[in-house]
């Protein structure tokens, strides 16, 4: 037999006696038959653009069944396939309100108008010329969590649809405080209106002294230009403050001494409390974590496993993850990785020997100013439960004695509750 | 020659101290107040009126603007439909109301807020094509349907931001936010 006879023979798996020889012992079976196929053959050439391998194809984002022809809603981020803390480009959750626009480059141009000394028309090469800065952020929906209003609890749950609308990019732009400096501030200026140039011309009402702290004018994510569903080519990143607010594909700032109350900052994202008041302006994304592995809809084995998962805040770095393993009645504090920036998403872990018996596990996030996530209970002594937006309360995912994995909320006492779907007044991407 | 040079070489020196002299960078383009106004064609409108352009509609006028432009997605009298319920008692929400059940009449705190959204982002694949006349017919229509005005008088700049939204009793700033923004009041 001579050895190319041998590879074919290896390659389809019928050369077991011969292979075991040539490979010291390893028992017949154990090696993947196609695992030497790519040494024998030369492979692609350079390519300009890289693609990611054709077995990653099922890590996509998830489009709710009744929004995919809509131009309205949101997609989630596939938190469960990720690993690390940077959120690829093409995964980053999406939420938009009349279609993605299609913004050349080249006719772009930002104004600054209103209570300013000069009104200033920015092109792309202005913004570009000014100095820079990158940072890390997270970038979260107001509605993100919303499957945790559903009673009782949705039991086909994943990571993906309990907490899949944040994502977490490293930023470049321009601080919107050197704008508005070139533009010069009247008196009396309080607040700002960025505009969207999508067919929504979609509008907020920023306060100037949030501006003037850490706001930016972005124009790269994650080192190339922002991706279209994120506002190409320029966007606000408001960090730590409720996604909506951070004006996608930005093409006008107007200065005033009051808000506009626009449609997305009244009859969207304001809050039904349980006492019943309706909020305003509840900007800042309060802490959360979610375990992604073990999460929902998998399946896990007896023995060693590290339990991974994600926090963030939107008050300041998240000082601890602790992790629950017996339904939360003790807690156990998870390693963190890299070290906490502010406003970024970190990557907990926790090392844990399944010994086969059913069990709940949970994470909770603690941030830098003391702030925790509540049980559902205690989430919804506050928030009403007809509420839309800043669900925070911790996720739990119970392990059946089969190894599979549900969510393990509780069905708590009352009404069931129907969600308002995208487009009929809810933000979280689901009927 | 060498002199202007040098002269040259200094001015390119002392450029950069010069311009940000003022702690600008002196780029942006300046605009007359024309030339903003030609970039703003979807001007915001404030809760207390400001920016409403003239003109003006009545209720029956505005049927018929719902019917042609609004119908086919909110329903024949705004009960909802492939999208958005926007009718509905002229009553606050309670806790007991669905989310998919907040509408025009029971949520939206501000009637400039409809105007505003109407014209900015209406009808909702052919944004920008109603006449302010259309626009103030139309919000006139839909305050009617949910019982807010009797349709009396004509929607325009002087009667719009007078209408009292029921929903507007129920909103307060956030505390957390008016504790770190003690300057700000909802209008």
């Amino acid at each position: 037999m001579n050895r190319r006879k041998l590879l074919q023979l290896l390659s389809k798996g019928a050369a077991a006696g011969a292979f075991v020889k040539l490979s010291g012992g390893l028992a017949q079976g154990k090696i993947p038959q196609g695992a030497t196929d790519t040494m024998k053959v030369l492979g692609t050439t350079l390519r300009e653009y890289g693609e990611r391998s054709e077995f990653e194809k099922d890590v996509i984002r998830y489009i709710s069944p009744n929004l995919r022809s809509r131009h309205t809603g949101a997609s989630f981020s596939p938190l469960e396939k990720l690993e690390g803390i940077v959120t690829p480009n093409s995964l980053h959750f999406e939420r938009h309100h009349a279609g993605v626009p299609n913004v050349n480059p080249a006719d772009y141009r930002l104004v600054i108008h209103g209570m300013v000394e000069r009104p200033l028309m920015f092109t792309l090469q202005d913004l570009k010329r000014l100095p820079s800065v990158t940072r890390t952020y997270f970038i979260e929906c107001a509605g993100n969590g919303q499957n945790g209003y559903r009673n009782p609890p949705d039991m086909t749950l994943t990571a993906t649809r309990s907490r899949g609308l944040v994502s977490n990019s490293s930023w470049t732009g321009v601080p919107l405080s050197i704008l508005l400096k070139e533009a010069g501030l009247k008196e009396g200026a309080r607040w700002l209106i960025p505009e969207g140039q999508d067919a929504a011309a979609y509008t907020r009402s920023l306060p100037l002294e949030k501006a003037l702290d850490d706001v930016l004018v972005a124009y790269a994510q994650n080192g190339e230009a922002i991706r279209p569903e994120q506002g190409y080519p320029v966007r606000l990143v408001v960090p730590g403050w409720e996604g909506s607010i951070q004006v996608k594909w930005l093409r006008r700032i107007q200065v005033t001494d009051t808000p506009v109350m626009s449609k997305d900052e009244t009859s969207e994202y304001t809050d039904v409390m349980a006492d019943g008041k309706i909020y305003a302006f509840t900007w800042v994304m309060d802490p959360e974590s979610i375990i992604t592995y073990p999460s929902g809809l998998q399946q896990i084995s007896r023995g060693f496993h590290e339990i991974r998962g994600l926090a963030w805040s939107g008050h300041g770095r998240i000082r601890r993850v602790e992790i629950s393993l017996d339904g939360g009645k003790t807690w156990k504090q998870a390693s963190l990785e890299p070290a906490p920036d502010a406003l970024s998403v970190v990557r907990f872990k926790y090392n844990w020997v399944w010994d086969g018996r059913e069990t709940v596990i949970m994470s909770r996030a603690w941030d830098e100013k003391g702030n925790t996530q509540p049980t559902q209970e205690e989430f919804f002594a506050k928030w009403a439960r007809n509420n839309r937006y800043h669900y925070n309360a911790i996720q739990a995912w119970r392990i059946g004695a089969d190894g599979k994995v549900v969510n393990g909320d509780k069905t708590l006492a009352g009404a069931p509750a129907r969600l308002g779907a995208v487009g009929r007044g809810g933000c979280g991407g689901e009927s | 020659m060498r002199r202007k040079r040098f002269y040259v070489a200094l001015l390119a020196l002392a450029l950069p101290a010069l311009v940000l002299a003022q702690g600008r960078y002196q780029i942006g383009t300046p605009l007359s107040e024309q030339e903003v106004q030609e970039w703003n064609i979807r001007p915001s409108i404030l809760a207390n009126g400001v920016g409403l352009p003239p003109g003006q509609g009545t209720v029956d006028e505005g049927a018929q603007v719902y019917a042609t432009h609004c119908a086919s997605c909110h329903g024949a009298t705004g009960e909802g439909g492939a999208f958005t319920r926007l009718v509905s008692e002229p009553f606050p929400i309670t806790k007991e109301v669905d989310s998919v059940d907040f509408a025009i009449g029971n949520y939206w705190q501000y009637a400039t807020t409809l105007f505003d959204y109407t014209r900015r982002a209406m009808p909702f694949a052919t944004p920008g094509i109603l006449s302010n006349d259309e626009v103030y017919a139309v919000v006139a229509y839909i305050l009617y349907q949910n019982g807010i005005i009797d349709g009396s008088e004509p929607m325009n700049a002087q009667t719009l931001p007078k209408v009292q939204m029921p929903a507007r009793a129920l909103l307060e700033l956030d505390p957390n936010t008016q504790k770190r923004f003690p300057w700000i009041r909802l209008p």
